[in-house]
């Protein structure tokens, strides 16, 4: 019973960290993103370079690939830990929620009713599709 | 996205190589590092000029585009539930594709629009 327990309270715990890191690195990396700059626009005035080094130089590109590899890591350990079927979909759609509201309240993103029914489409969507 | 293409070449290595370096002479496991490569690329390409909110559910098409590949190139079964999956993801990016693109700042040409997000999907889809 105990055993049982113990199993679940880790397979949620390690999605959760999962979710966790992966809205934290998609966070830094589009903030990072948006410092640098339309990349389109850039690269047509600057040159490529000039966009490889802005963007090799910003803080937040580097605390977000960090976070993206500890999100991966730890989705290794919870595939580990739980059933994929379970892991996978949950990890995967979880993340499109947690953005959702980690967007709003970090990046300043006017998530309109809009964004937030498609957050809700597509993690369900995925969901399915992942299991 | 990231994750199945990593789990897809890792399978592919040891089925083929047992050592870890070796894996990376391998075509496949070179070929699916190079996609992930051009799927970053396109997706911080995406978020230079979109919000995050905008381009995660456009990335989401890349779940459809395997599906598809799995029914219609290695004629796996595709369940019901699954069908039920694909129309929700296309619903929900037919929902935010109909929006602004970018808070604040002054509106984006709408033409410009689909071809980056078109192309980090293909990077996905590919592998």
């Amino acid at each position: 019973m105990s055993h049982v327990y113990t199993s679940v309270v880790s397979t949620w715990g390690g999605i959760l960290v999962v979710v966790l890191a992966s809205v934290v690195g998609d966070i830094f990396l589009a903030r990072a993103m948006k410092q640098v700059g339309d990349v389109h626009a850039l690269w047509g005035r600057a040159g490529l370079w000039t966009v490889v080094a802005r963007v090799l130089s910003n803080s937040n590109f580097f605390l977000g690939v960090t976070a993206m590899a500890v999100a991966f890591f730890s989705l290794l350990f919870a595939l580990s830990w739980g059933d994929v079927s379970l892991v996978a979909p949950a990890a995967a759609s979880l993340t499109f929620i947690g953005n959702a509201f980690a967007a709003k309240i970090f990046l300043h993103e006017k998530v309109d009713r809009r964004r937030w029914i498609a957050a809700v489409l597509v993690a369900a969507g995925v969901g399915l599709l992942a299991g | 996205m990231l994750s199945h293409g990593m789990k897809q070449t890792g399978n592919v290595s040891l089925h083929h190589l047992q050592s870890v370096i070796l894996a990376v002479a391998n075509p496949w496991v070179a070929m699916g590092i190079l996609l992930l490569l051009a799927f970053f690329a396109s997706y911080m390409n995406s978020l230079s000029w979109a919000d995050l909110t905008y381009v995660l559910p456009a990335t989401s098409l890349g779940y459809v585009l395997l599906a598809l590949v799995a029914k219609f190139a290695l004629h796996e079964q595709v369940s019901p539930l699954r069908w039920l999956g694909i129309a929700l993801i296309s619903g929900g990016v037919g929902f935010v594709a109909g929006g602004p693109a970018l808070t604040s700042h002054s509106h984006h040409d709408a033409a410009r629009e689909p071809e980056p997000a078109r192309a980090a999907v293909s990077a996905g889809a590919e592998r």
